[in-house]
């Protein structure tokens, strides 16, 4: 069930393909969806799921699939997957779907969706495509929750929406830094993550 | 059997069964989840109408509970202040998008009950920077003083614009006159430390949220005004 090169398809996503962190893609959603953890953890899920599945859909269909339309058919497949995530949330989780908006849309034109689909569930059976669909979104949602997390704490002083920083440090002149939760932030925490790992992993050093 | 799958037939067919399944599917799941969505809407409806007159309830249950003991009335009116209609959730029903923009409005109205007072809320609708805002404004009893305001946006720029939302904001608009010496002057939104021009009463608007400010200033002008007459009704009696 999880060989050795099954083990490498859900892993390798964590650190040395991190498709947020080595292959820079997804940084949009990165920073529109990471001002708090809660829709960055429904991101992440929404992603993990429309990943996993577009990239079994595919697998599945693969042979059969018309090479010259075969982006229009993963569009199509991945658009439909979407759009139901955004039916479920608008029924189950009416609050958080209004706060992701337009963001859950946009997963559709997550690079790192059609990226998985062209590079991998197009030449892969189901099994392996499913574990590297399950991973790539647990590598993405990894740097989303790291970055929700510092953006939430040092911007509004709560985490998933309950007040974390006590009322004494506020009374004693802290403030909660307003510039965490504009864009620009997400991407210099996004920076930051990117240096712990590079400075851990030698190998992703470039010369 | 071995199918060319460049040829045209082939793409044809393909992409038309494709298109039908994925529709199909997608067709069954909305109208499954249909009515749940539209209860959640409507329940969101409820929060921002009953968050004007300052009631917070704490779950789904409570809002629908709380909506029916607070809400007591609802009116359409016309722009003479009279009650055109008084059917059963007609102003809940208005769609403010499509409301605000005809020549002749009817306008929504709905009757609070808070401890023993009657407060009158008023749908609001208006332009933000990014998207359209609204809101509900409950007056008092007396026409001229609010007693409570909520906002919400479509999209605000977080931390700027959406503050608009935060009781921060809408609990500056307790109390304010929108009658000066008997003439309708709606609330103004300014820089922080000006003063209205018109000499209507103002508050702060939020820094950084110039344009979004303005809007609800505008809104508030703009949505208010017709039920000047309404108003005017509501002073004579309680002068």
């Amino acid at each position: 069930m999880l060989s050795k090169k099954n083990k490498e398809i859900i892993f390798n996503p964590f650190s040395k393909e991190n498709p947020v962190l080595v292959q820079v893609l997804g940084i949009c959603s990165t920073l529109a969806v990471t001002v708090s953890l809660e829709p960055a953890i429904v991101m992440s899920v929404s992603v993990i799921a429309v990943l996993a599945f577009s990239n079994v859909i595919i697998s599945l269909i693969r042979n059969t699939i018309p090479p010259t339309i075969r982006i229009i058919v993963q569009l199509v497949v991945v658009a439909a997957l979407v759009i139901m995530v955004q039916q479920f949330l608008l029924a189950y989780n009416y609050d958080v779907s209004k706060q992701l908006s337009v963001f859950i849309g946009l997963i559709i034109t997550n690079c790192i969706l059609m990226g998985r689909l062209e590079a991998f569930a197009m030449h892969n059976k189901p099994w392996p495509s499913f574990l590297d669909g399950i991973g790539n979104g647990l590598g993405y949602a990894m740097v989303l929750v790291i970055v929700g997390f510092f953006r939430e704490l040092l911007g509004s002083g709560s985490l998933l929406g309950h007040k974390v920083i006590p009322q004494w440090l506020y009374d004693a002149g802290y403030t909660d830094n307003g510039l965490m939760i504009l864009p620009p932030m997400a991407l210099i925490v996004v920076a930051c993550v990117i240096w712990v790992q590079r400075s851990r992993d030698k190998e992703l050093q470039e010369k | 059997m071995k199918m060319n799958k460049n040829s045209n037939t082939y793409q044809i067919v393909y992409s038309a069964i494709l298109v039908i399944i994925v529709g199909t599917v997608l067709a069954f799941i909305y109208m499954q989840l249909k009515p749940l969505q539209d209860e959640n809407r409507d329940n969101d409806t409820r929060k921002q109408i009953l968050a004007a007159i300052k009631v917070y309830p704490e779950n789904d249950e409570a809002i629908v509970a709380d909506y029916n003991r607070y809400i007591v009335n609802e009116y359409l009116v016309n722009e003479k202040g009279a009650v055109v209609d008084s059917s059963e959730h007609v102003a809940f029903n208005v769609n403010m998008a499509k409301n605000v923009k005809q020549t002749k409005r009817a306008l929504p109205l709905l009757v609070a009950l808070v401890k023993g007072e009657k407060k009158y809320i008023i749908p609001v609708y208006g332009a933000g920077l990014w998207g359209p805002i609204w809101g509900y404004v409950a007056m008092n009893a007396d026409g001229k003083t609010i007693f409570g305001t909520n906002f919400s946006h479509q999209g605000e720029t977080p931390g700027l614009g959406a503050k608009i939302t935060e009781k921060e904001f809408t609990e500056k608009f307790e109390g304010k006159h929108i009658y000066m010496e008997g003439a309708f002057k709606s609330v103004e939104v300014v820089k922080k430390g000006q003063k209205s021009v018109s000499g209507a009463e103002s508050i702060d608007a939020i820094s950084g949220a110039t344009i979004t400010s303005r809007g609800v200033s505008a809104m508030l002008s703009d949505c208010l005004q017709p039920y000047d007459a309404f108003f005017k009704t509501l002073q004579a009696v309680n002068p």
